[in-house]
């Protein structure tokens, strides 16, 4: 029998701060492999810094860390690569390099990230099949200025996408955009999930969010979401922040079933 | 009182190990020889212009200057050997490294400051690239190269500028001129002169990296690790430039 996989990610007891306040306190998760984690919370909650403390950006001051079984908590940075090219980001901001064209930027994993291995000649095939996966297939030479922020957001999904890598994370994907782009850039999250079997960590503000994550697939015959029947649904769990404490996990059900007047109202603001 | 102490002890230690991780990867691999040259072109070639005209201009300012204070001793013939030794000993080094900290401490603190606020910094190191290596050694090998370069232009600028005025004004000739000024000059005079450019290189680049990788705050952290580059970078310039001088003092012949 074939031992089982360890969790994707893991915080044992993790609790960070900055300057003496703290900004995680004491969180423990799991995810496991293809799971969908959604993790809800106010602004300052802590959201960001558990996905930059799990890819290694931020030091915990105690408790530990594991991504795909390693413990990287007490990793130098140089190991520490090795570890990020197993898992794509998106950051909340894009974060795409002003200085580099959209083809540079998608590039960029490929051609600096050691462990991906990406031969000279197949970076520009895999830059152009990951922009056409965020249908942004003509805009290679254009630069993060002259894009939408629609637009960026969807150059970034593609950076975080073009190496394949079996973890994403993705920071308030849908923050500061209007409710139809919102959608298109939840599709893509999702038809990302389904097409390769992803595991990822959402973080959102928006239940919405995280409400089409776990009832909704992706259709590859038209390409777009369509409700998923009760026992296909994908593997969603909910996480709720507050002030550094994690004071929710379990799935939807539960979520909506919870009596906590904090977490009641990221569900009841979006009816 | 003792946490105003507590952040200067950290500040100056984290500057320094900023430096030692700028100056290891100097010889470590990966190489970025592309942003070497960019940064080249950006710091130096892109402060040609200023540099020329601040250093024409401290050259003509000081012989005019110093050409009337001569001339009440009867040494106006000395202008040429005053401006040439104060040109290449003192001025043209600081002069050259104050307004390369105004172009350039400023431009690299606000430009990394942006790139660390919009997360552009945790981005690189997200994928596969130490900040430090790929941002801050290639503008602080490029200023160790350019500086020194920029400050032997603004000399000579300088003592032509000088060599007009005396001439011009003070009546002096060419031959007076330049052959006073070559014989005040040196051996110790021209090593004072390269060393003080190449000791502020790290001072010009590695104070705007350290500002600028320390941003926080949003738009407006940037704008304040931009002024407190330059005035940091400014005040250090002549903090150095009076140690580095008084070495060579010391050490000159009597």
């Amino acid at each position: 029998m074939p031992a089982e996989d360890p969790p994707v990610i893991r915080f044992e007891n993790v609790t960070v701060s900055f300057d003496g306040v703290p900004a995680l306190k004491d969180v423990s998760f799991e995810v496991g492999k293809a799971q969908t984690r959604i993790l809800l919370g106010a602004a300052g909650s802590g959201k960001t810094v558990i996905l930059k403390t799990a890819m290694g950006l931020i030091r915990p001051e105690s408790g530990r860390v594991f991504l795909f079984g390693q413990d990287i908590t007490g990793l130098p940075e140089k190991e520490l690569f090795a570890v990020r090219s197993k898992l794509g980001m998106l950051f909340q901001e894009s974060a795409l390099f002003d200085s580099l064209n959209i083809e540079q930027n998608v590039a960029y994993p490929l051609l600096n990230q050691k462990a991906v291995q990406c031969q000279p000649g197949e970076v520009r095939p895999r830059v152009k099949e990951a922009l056409e996966f965020v249908e942004l297939g003509q805009t290679l030479k254009k630069f993060p200025s002259e894009l939408s922020g629609g637009m960026r957001r969807r150059a970034a999904i593609a950076r975080a996408v073009v190496t394949k890598p079996p973890l994403l994370l993705y920071d308030s994907p849908t923050a500061g955009l209007d409710p139809i782009t919102a959608y298109t850039i939840m599709a893509l999250i999702i038809k990302e999930r389904d097409l390769d079997n992803t595991t990822a960590l959402v973080v959102t503000y928006r239940y919405q969010d995280g409400n089409l994550v776990a009832n909704f697939r992706y259709n590859p015959d038209n390409g777009e979401l369509a409700g998923a029947p009760a026992q296909t649904q994908p593997q969603t769990r909910f996480m709720v922040m507050q002030e550094g404490r994690l004071v929710f996990e379990g799935s939807q059900d539960e979520l909506e079933a919870s009596r906590d007047s904090y977490v009641q109202k990221f569900v009841r603001h979006t009816d | 009182m003792f946490n105003f102490l507590k952040v200067w002890v950290l500040a100056v230690q984290d500057f320094y190990i900023l430096t030692g991780q700028a100056l290891r990867n100097i010889v470590r691999s990966p190489h970025y020889g592309d942003d070497i040259i960019v940064q080249m072109d950006s710091i130096g070639v892109g402060s040609i212009s200023i540099v020329l005209l601040t250093g024409f201009f401290s050259g003509a300012i000081m012989a005019l200057q110093m050409g009337r204070a001569l001339a009440q001793y009867g040494q106006t013939g000395r202008t040429g050997m005053v401006v040439a030794i104060i040109l290449v000993r003192e001025l043209g080094p600081v002069l050259t490294a104050v307004v390369m900290a105004g172009r350039n401490s400023s431009g690299i603190a606000s430009e990394l400051g942006s790139m660390t606020v919009t997360e552009q910094i945790d981005a690189m190191r997200a994928l596969g690239t130490d900040p430090i290596q790929k941002l801050v050694t290639p503008r602080l090998i490029a200023t160790m190269i350019m500086l020194p370069c920029l400050t032997v232009i603004a000399d000579f600028v300088g003592m032509v500028g000088g060599y007009i005025v005396a001439h011009l004004v003070y009546y002096i000739t060419t031959a007076q001129y330049w052959q006073t000024s070559w014989q005040a000059l040196e051996w110790n005079d021209v090593a004072q002169g390269l060393v003080k450019p190449f000791v502020f290189s790290f001072v010009v680049s590695l104070v705007g990296c350290y500002f600028g990788l320390r941003t926080t705050g949003g738009t407006q952290g940037v704008g304040r690790a931009t002024t407190q580059a330059v005035v940091v970078a400014s005040v250090l310039i002549f903090i150095l430039t009076f140690f580095i001088g008084k070495v060579f003092v010391s050490q000159a012949p009597s």
